[in-house]
């Protein structure tokens, strides 16, 4: 740490601090310099070409660029001299020129105007240029390269805060010209829409195309803000929403700890599907007579299977049927599925309607698809199912790893943080066996067989016991079980596992020892870990592999299974599991429950409950025939989902709470139409630990109702006599049964939007990371559990003889059942695509675009092939998200024994072309 | 001409490729991007391919927008396909005084197109370059690698004749100056022997 610069700043002392620039002294002390080029945001670097920030200094020639300038002691630096004004008044006439006239700007409050404005400038003397054609190619960005400046801006957004790498200066001098890729129409480049350009631009020239109409005119200005939380993934982006007349016409990124104002294509421009006019806006009850199983319902119009109830009516009837089935067949014949897209005080709510109302722990939801084992073997091995430090922690790693997890498409504003940190030298290991975006900036990629990853990783266990690197004092102190592990992963040397994982013995050693030889090295998992009947084991690998080694609990170390769903966290959290009370208490320990029942005033069920695909097999068995689901879509996500479809046909009496008619509404008896996010208060947890505060920003269309309130409407009729009424309430209450929230109230959060867990007072920010000294197990200790090599429950054979696997897109959420009703990420990926190595298509003598059958064991659907080198040969990769297509009609519903998670990431498959006669018919 | 898809260095000018990256410190690869654009551009038969500039990127382990901005920045690169016979017509002023509009009209006299443009043989492309730096010799044409000295219109004529038929004479002056001499001979220092011309090869 250098000492303080002092120098004088128009004429007054003061004070620089380290690395601190003049404008940034200036700006400190409430001076004002026009700006352009520079962006005082996190991640920005200054870049001093636009000139509209000079200022003079004393004894020098020539003026100085104040955002890139440091001080030096004793300078003397005149920032409203005459020459100085004189001159950045020059700059903005001159750049004034060439910009459309203010009456047809594309953003007449720019940040340009706003200068101009401030600088008394409406007018230039220069002469006018021949102004380019725009460039209205992408459904999300308008380009209007007529006002725009070189500042650069967009090319340091894209390539130094996003690493996305797809804006650049073409040509030189008069010619220079601001490109996408090799000058490409932006809607045909390799550009994935994050829209951070667009919001650095400070000149209009890339605007949110839902701001300008179809002659570049600003439009549809908005008339109020309201600051959120993003509903899509579990990076959890504080965001702001542009409303007007009470519909969100932009999105801009707020400087949450999780984002620094990034957001992603999602983020940023798929919230239309809130005004889709698919909404659910009445409460629905099913016909009479009408049979359910029928999934081809339009959802616009649901009136052939249902009509129209009062709220009266179809709560009186959904409490009807559920209180019927429990006062006759008992609480077990009862079910509900939450839903982790939901607030935590709706998760705790409906955990609490299902283990008081309906008398049993049968809840659960889909943290039972995606980190189910992963929870599993954090629970078992350090106490703990969260991650132990956030995925900022990258950036302070020297070493990071990246194994079954895709972030640059399913979290794409921590993969910014990951790219960045490769960029500044930081050692990038990506193991995956699909190749992904993120490999370009990885110093290594191990694409290895798919489902071998044990394999993989016990030889990288095997070589840091046997070469001795791993941390002695450490495993000493904080760990238990490690004679165990070192006896079992003697079977494991990398010459043997090389031959099953696919990855050279020497790389295999190579990642090993880089990885144990850190200073500080990192973890992040994702569904290519979890979701295998070895999922359990996969993540028991990555634990040890950081116990031994002592990568843990120290800054820029730990483990990090990233979330999926924006409060996958939380919903869990709050008990939305069926063998865990609220902060993972165990519903089978006596004392737990005693104390939940005192705080809950209910005798509560003494056993665990079933999962979510343990409860569709019951209700097969006829022993669960009454359901309530919200916000979730089983009906597409489950794995062999025919068989999960053919459940929901079965059941008595089944009730969805949901915004719009998904394939599992269609299944329902009584649809209750809920809130979407944006419509609703509450708070989310996202995969850092951080609780955040979303905020209504528009009015409930029609006749929805709060979800909050839905739940305690039932609950009433069904016997609880609740009156929570608002959030903050039931939020309360969370805290009494829940010590992970201490120190955080629902004031702290309106005020902070965001506080980081475990935290010690409500004065104290939160632990980032966690674990420095032992773990929350009984011995406090962290438990190394060997695992051995369990091949997928499917493998390849002759008569089906790929391996399919599932996964997401980056525009597209889940099972689509949003972000297909949101029209920039439809218009983006508008339909379902099977995809191939461009080798595997020649051989089946398929082109990209024509129809393949793709066919397993438990179902076969057709769809388009697209050619991707990411893809190995003998491979095929669907994404889940579309109905027309279903590709878990297709996944193996095999079990991984420890966490219940199915096989989505591996099946035997058949693929056959289908002939264009068969298709048009 | 469509782009082509792929591009891959001949095994030869992978070997060069690689030499060139080697002279860089670890971790600096991007620095020989200049000459390995330059290697794909000759081998690609003068011009850049955008798949050319992939292949050079993803050796370098560069972001593809990158080497395109190298690309586009350096006018010695041609981003799209140029004639056999690549005639860079200097136009700088010293070339204009002494006679480069005639070179030029000769060019466009003799193939039938202007600058910028490619005969619909494929043999010659024809452009307007700055200074080529051979101010006492000019004007100057540079076919390929090669610089044509002393030129007017009918010695212009002449060597697009000559580069026809496939024999293209020695570069450089057309009217035998040897270096940048006088054109009427050394005026100076006689006395000094004139080196043998196989020397000067």
């Amino acid at each position: 740490m250098t000492d303080p610069i002092r120098f004088f700043l128009d004429g007054a002392e003061v004070e620089a601090r380290p690395g601190e620039t003049i404008w940034q002294v200036a700006n400190r002390q409430g001076i004002e310099i026009p700006h352009l080029c520079w962006l005082p945001k996190p991640g920005y670097r200054a870049d001093g070409n636009c000139r509209a920030c000079m200022v003079e200094i004393e004894g020098e020639r020539v003026l100085a660029a104040s955002c890139i300038r440091k001080p030096s002691a004793g300078m003397r630096v005149k920032t409203a001299s005459e020459r100085a004004r004189f001159s950045r008044q020059m700059v903005f006439e001159l750049l004034l020129a060439d910009q459309p006239r203010r009456d047809a700007a594309h953003d007449p409050g720019s940040r340009f105007w706003q200068w101009a404005d401030r600088l008394d400038l409406s007018e230039s003397r220069f002469p006018r240029h021949g102004a380019p054609a725009p460039d209205r190619s992408h459904p999300a960005i308008a380009v209007h390269l007529d006002a725009c400046i070189e500042c650069t801006l967009c090319v340091r957004a894209c390539r130094e805060v996003q690493v996305n790498d797809v804006i650049g200066m073409k040509g030189r001098g008069y010619h220079e010209k601001i490109v996408f890729d090799f000058d490409d129409p932006m809607g045909r480049s390799t550009c994935v829409a994050c829209g951070e350009c667009v919001q650095a631009c400070p000149t209009g020239a890339l605007m949110p195309a839902s701001l300008v109409d179809v002659n570049g005119l600003y439009a549809h200005a908005p008339d109020r803000e309201v600051d959120s939380v993003c509903p899509y993934c579990g990076v959890g982006c504080q965001l702001t929403y542009k409303i007007r007349e009470d519909r969100i016409v932009a999105v801009a990124g707020r400087e949450g700890p999780s984002n620094q104002g990034r957001l992603c294509v999602k983020g940023r421009y798929g919230f239309d599907y809130v005004h889709h006019p698919d909404r659910l806006t009445e409460p629905l009850i099913r016909k009479e007579g009408v049979a359910k199983g029928n999934v081809a319902i339009d959802p616009g119009n649901p009136y052939t299977h249902f009509r129209k109830a009062s709220w009266e009516e179809a709560l009186d009837a959904a409490a009807a049927g559920l209180k019927r089935i429990r006062d006759a067949k008992g609480p077990k014949a009862l079910a509900g599925f939450g839903s982790a897209k939901g607030s935590n005080e709706e998760a705790y709510l409906f955990q609490k309607l299902v283990r008081t109302g309906f008398g049993s722990n049968n809840v659960d939801h889909c943290t039972r698809l995606c980190h189910a084992s992963s929870v599993a073997a954090l629970m078992e091995g350090i106490g703990s199912g969260a991650v132990t430090a956030p995925f900022t922690a990258a950036m302070e790693a020297e070493v990071i790893i990246v194994i079954g997890a895709r972030p640059t498409q399913n979290h794409p504003v921590a993969a910014t943080f990951f790219k960045e940190a490769a960029k500044q030298g930081k050692t990038l290991i990506v193991m995956d066996p699909r190749g992904q975006a993120l490999a370009r900036h990885a110093t290594l990629m191990l694409r290895f067989k798919p489902g071998r990853d044990v394999a993989l990783l016990n030889a990288l266990l095997y070589t840091i016991i046997k070469e001795g690197l791993f941390d002695k004092q450490y495993v000493a102190a904080h760990t238990q079980d490690f004679e165990k592990l070192a006896e079992h992963i003697r079977d494991y040397p990398p010459e043997k596992m090389a031959a099953i994982c696919g990855i050279d013995a020497e790389t295999l050693r190579h990642v090993a020892r880089t990885y144990a030889r850190a200073r500080a090295a990192i973890i992040f998992w994702g569904m290519g870990i979890s979701q295998h009947v070895h999922g359990t084991d996969n993540a028991r690998c990555l634990i040890a592999l950081a116990l031994i080694t002592g990568q843990i609990g120290r800054r820029g170390t730990g483990l990090h299974p990233l979330r999926g769903q924006n409060n996958v966290q939380g919903a869990s959290d709050a008990g939305l599991i069926p063998m865990l009370y609220p902060d993972y208490q165990s519903v089978e320990d006596p004392g737990v429950r005693q104390k939940f029942e005192a705080l809950w005033g209910k005798s509560l069920d003494p056993k665990r409950g079933l999962t979510v695909v343990e409860i569709m097999d019951a209700v097969h068995r006829g022993e669960i025939t009454g359901m309530v689901i919200m916000g979730e879509n089983p009906a597409m996500s489950d794995p062999d989902v025919a068989h999960a479809r053919a459940a929901l046909a079965q059941l008595e009496h089944l009730v969805v709470q949901d915004i719009f008619l998904t394939e599992t509404a269609k299944y329902a008896d009584v649809v209750l139409p809920a809130s979407a996010w944006p419509e609703k208060d509450g708070t989310v947890s996202n995969t850092n630990r951080q609780v955040q505060m979303g905020r209504a920003a528009l009015p409930l269309p029609g006749n929805a109702r709060q979800d909050l309130w839905i739940i305690e409407e039932i609950a009433r009729r069904i016997g609880l006599p609740w009156s929570y009424g608002h959030p903050r309430a039931v939020f309360a209450e969370m805290k009494e049964a829940m010590p992970s929230l201490n120190g955080i109230t629902w004031e702290r959060l309106l005020r902070e939007s965001s506080v980081t867990y475990p935290c010690d007072s409500e004065t104290s920010a939160g632990h980032e990371i966690v674990f420095a000294d032992g773990f929350p197990t009984p011995s406090g200790r962290g438990r190394l559990v060997p695992a051995a090599i369990v091949p997928p429950a499917e493998e390849p054979d002759g008569e089906y003889p790929f391996v399919l696997t599932t996964g997401r897109q980056l525009e597209h959420w889940h099972t689509g059942a949003i972000t297909r009703r949101a029209q920039v990420l439809d218009e983006i990926e508008p339909e379902a695509t099977a995809s191939f190595a461009p080798s595997e298509l020649r051989r089946l003598g398929v082109a990209a675009g024509e129809r393949v059958r793709v066919s397993t064991r438990r179902g076969a659907i057709e769809l388009k092939a697209r050619a991707d080198s990411g893809v190995a040969p003998g491979m095929v990769f669907i994404p889940f998200c579309y109905a027309e297509a279903a590709a878990n009609l297709l996944t193996n519903p095999q079990l991984d024994p420890f966490g219940k998670i199915p096989e989505y990431k591996y099946c035997a498959a058949r693929v056959e072309p289908v002939a264009a006669k068969a298709a048009a018919e | 001409m469509s782009e082509p898809e792929n591009f891959a260095f001949t095994p030869e000018n992978l070997e060069r490729a690689k030499a060139r990256i080697a002279k860089y410190p670890a971790g600096r690869q991007a620095s020989a991007v200049l000459a390995l654009l330059d290697l794909a551009q000759r081998q690609n038969g003068g011009w850049l391919s955008r798949a050319a500039m992939d292949y050079v990127a993803h050796m370098l382990g560069m972001a593809p927008i990158r080497v395109y901005e190298a690309g586009t920045f350096y006018t010695m690169f041609h981003l799209r396909p140029v004639g056999r016979h690549l005639l860079q017509a200097c136009t700088t002023t010293p070339c204009w005084l002494r006679g480069s509009s005639d070179v030029v009209a000769a060019c466009e006299r003799k193939l039938g197109i202007g600058l910028g443009e490619t005969t619909a043989d494929g043999l010659f492309t024809l452009i307007e370059v700055e200074c080529l730096g051979a101010c006492v010799n000019a004007p100057i044409l540079q076919v390929n690698d090669d610089y044509y000295e002393d030129l007017d219109g009918p010695a212009t004529e002449a060597l697009i004749d000559a580069l026809k038929k496939g024999e293209p004479p020695p570069p450089g002056s057309v009217i035998g100056r040897r270096g940048s001499e006088p054109v009427g001979g050394a005026t100076t220092l006689h006395e000094v022997a004139a080196p043998a011309t196989g020397e000067e090869a």
